[in-house]
């Protein structure tokens, strides 16, 4: 994590003896800041409209959404009507309680599993440790598009079909792999030195893992956990699949399933629910934006 | 390898201390049992979850409607005999090539863009810029169908104001294809922009000094110092990427749930009408299995990326 900020060593400022290059130097870095706000700003607006589209039109009313007369991206009369709705819908909030039951259990299983499998492999040379690391980063690759179908049978056959539980058993193969993965770049970057001192001073394997290992790799967790959580949030694939009554729905499949009917939609009602569902991992984002980035770029620049 | 040296410590002790001798021995031992019961939970998510189903889609295929009889190969003859599906191989090619060279493209201006502004200013962008990627992906294509809407279109709302005419987005073929690509692109680009610009800042100034001072231009230095130093993180990203785009199913089905005519339908979204709408599962585990060969190739180059940036670290 190198994304530290850094002085800029611009060849301008470093060689001010550069005589008379040194103007076009300065011109041509101006216009390069130019290009660069220029772009940022366009990609920004094109970035952050449809959420913020997906905003106002949550907190217009249905007569001003059906108005066609009026400039769509301004709010006439803002209104909580529709949050007031959605959220005093009981089937609503049984999709944001089905979420938070799924998501909870699976990133503690998640976790349990890949910081013990992630401690024997970074530090427990053992046989066939390393087919295992690679096997893990294979998993990874699998997309759950090619396992729904005979994940449905098997479900089906254990009779959980319609049931969180057959998620929170599912749900694994997203996380899990990833997780693990991560974790074996951050234990293996703790210096040795550190476990030889345990042992030395009589440490058994597993308070090395929870007094040394775990609370030296704890931004790593961290960066391990919210993967989890947000991917266990917004999982779409698996819970289309196996559940059909919406009372055992998490929110993705139920908002996209259950608030859309019939030919007239409820549209400020929908995007009030969309958004509500988007918050937990936004706000997650939010404040830990540092470990959320540390954990996406992680897979690719530490393994 | 850490534990190499960590086991060469061990052993090395021992040797100074005989009587510990055998207790070394069993405690070896106990330390690669406690291994396996560490990773056990791990090799039981992988065999079960990841392994077996794949081998059971293998199996499912080759069986009848119904699940009674073995047929062999004959679901894949079907598929490819039908014009359905053979517009579905060629859209999920499309779509999942186009897809992600925008990214890589946006993705790779905006990280640049991004790099040359001052440093105190670059988290604000960056946090504004990734939010895209935050949201759950089966809920703000909600928002780009209201946004593409026939009636309502908020956008065909500005593209009239500049002077041009509707854009019919999800109602034309091609439109609806491209719309599906532009969601994507949306989507996916910041994840290209964040891998991009955490590299960027791994490739060391005095790179680019030297070459200012050899009087190269700016262009000269992003083709002789920046590509080639991210060539790896670049072919990691593009290929991971493909994996993902090839086998998205979220996107397409809130936005056109493969309309009009199901010309938009990639492989995630055919195989689950066929295999769960249609309730034809093992026809539906064929579908799926179309992207196996394909999975599998960039699999390896991914592999093999990874490895030999392992190495370049090390």
């Amino acid at each position: 994590m190198s994304a530290a900020a850094r002085p800029s060593g611009r060849p301008s400022e470093i060689m001010p003896g550069l005589g008379r290059r040194i103007g076009s130097l300065r011109g041509e870095r101006r216009w390069a800041l130019w290009t660069a706000y220029i772009s940022l700003i366009i990609a920004a607006v094109v970035m952050l409209a449809p959420p913020l589209y997906m905003l106002l039109t949550s907190i217009k009313t249905s007569a001003e959404i059906a108005d066609l007369s009026g400039n769509p991206w301004l709010v006439r009369v803002p209104t909580w009507e529709n949050y007031a709705a959605i959220i005093g819908n009981p089937m609503f909030r049984g999709f944001f309680y089905n979420s938070i039951i799924l998501t909870v259990s699976v990133v503690v299983i998640t976790m349990v599993i890949s910081v013990l499998a992630a401690f024997a492999l970074a530090r427990m040379k053992f046989f066939g440790s390393q087919v295992l690391a690679t096997g893990v980063f294979l998993t990874y690759l699998v997309p759950d598009t090619l396992l729904f179908i005979p994940l449905y049978q098997i479900v089906g056959g254990l009779g959980l079909l319609n049931s969180i539980w057959g998620l929170v058993l599912v749900y694994p193969t997203l996380t899990v792999p990833f997780c693990t993965w991560i974790m074996i770049g951050y234990f293996a970057s703790i210096p040795k030195e550190l476990d030889e001192a345990a042992l030395i001073d009589g440490a058994n394997w597993m308070q090395m893992l929870t007094k040394i290992f775990i609370p030296v790799a704890l931004p790593g967790i961290i960066a391990a956990t919210i993967f989890a959580f947000t991917v266990s949030w917004a999982a779409f694939v698996y819970p289309t699949a196996f559940i059909t009554r919406p009372d055992e729905m998490p929110l993705t499949i139920g908002v996209v399933s259950q608030l859309i009917r019939g030919d007239t939609f409820a549209w400020g009602q929908l995007m009030a629910g969309a958004l509500l569902a988007a918050l937990p991992p936004v706000v997650v984002y939010a404040f830990l934006m540092d470990y959320y980035i540390a954990g996406l770029t992680a897979g690719a620049t530490k393994g | 390898m850490a534990s190499d040296s960590n086991a060469a410590v061990l052993a090395a002790r021992p040797a100074a201390a005989r009587p510990g001798n055998s207790a070394m021995k069993r405690f070896a031992r106990r330390r690669s049992t406690i291994a396996f019961l560490m990773t056990l939970p791990l090799i039981t998510v992988i065999g079960g979850l990841v392994v077996w189903p794949a081998g059971y889609a293998m199996y499912l295929a080759t069986l009848n409607r119904r699940q009674t009889a073995f047929i062999g190969l004959e679901n894949f003859d079907i598929l490819l005999e039908s014009e359905t599906f053979r517009t579905v191989i060629w859209q999920s090619c499309f779509f999942a090539i186009t897809a992600v060279l925008l990214k890589a493209l946006v993705g790779f201006w905006l990280a640049h863009m991004l790099h040359h502004i001052p440093a105190k200013g670059q988290r604000m962008w960056r946090g504004m810029l990734l939010v895209p990627w935050v949201i759950p992906p089966a809920l703000s294509p909600l928002g780009w169908w209201w946004m593409f809407d026939p009636s309502y279109s908020s956008i065909n709302y500005l593209i009239n104001a500049i002077g041009f005419p509707s854009v019919p987005w999800l109602g034309e073929p091609w439109w609806a294809r491209v719309s599906v690509i532009i969601v994507n692109v949306w989507y996916g680009a910041p994840f290209f922009m964040i891998m991009y610009l955490a590299a960027l800042k791994s490739v060391p100034d005095q790179l680019y000094e030297a070459a200012a001072i050899d009087g190269a231009t700016g262009w000269q230095g992003l083709r002789h110092i920046t590509l080639p130093m991210m060539q790896n993180i670049i072919s990691i990203t593009v290929l991971f990427s493909l994996i993902v785009t090839f086998a998205n199913y979220d996107i397409v089905r809130v936005l056109t749930n493969g309309g009009p005519r199901d010309l938009t339908q990639v492989f995630a979204s055919y195989a689950f009408q066929v295999g769960v709408l249609s309730g034809n599962i093992p026809r539906g585990a064929a579908v799926s299995l179309f992207m196996f060969p394909l999975l599998a190739v960039i699999a390896f180059f991914v592999l093999r990326g990874v490895n030999k940036r392992t190495k370049e670290m090390a």
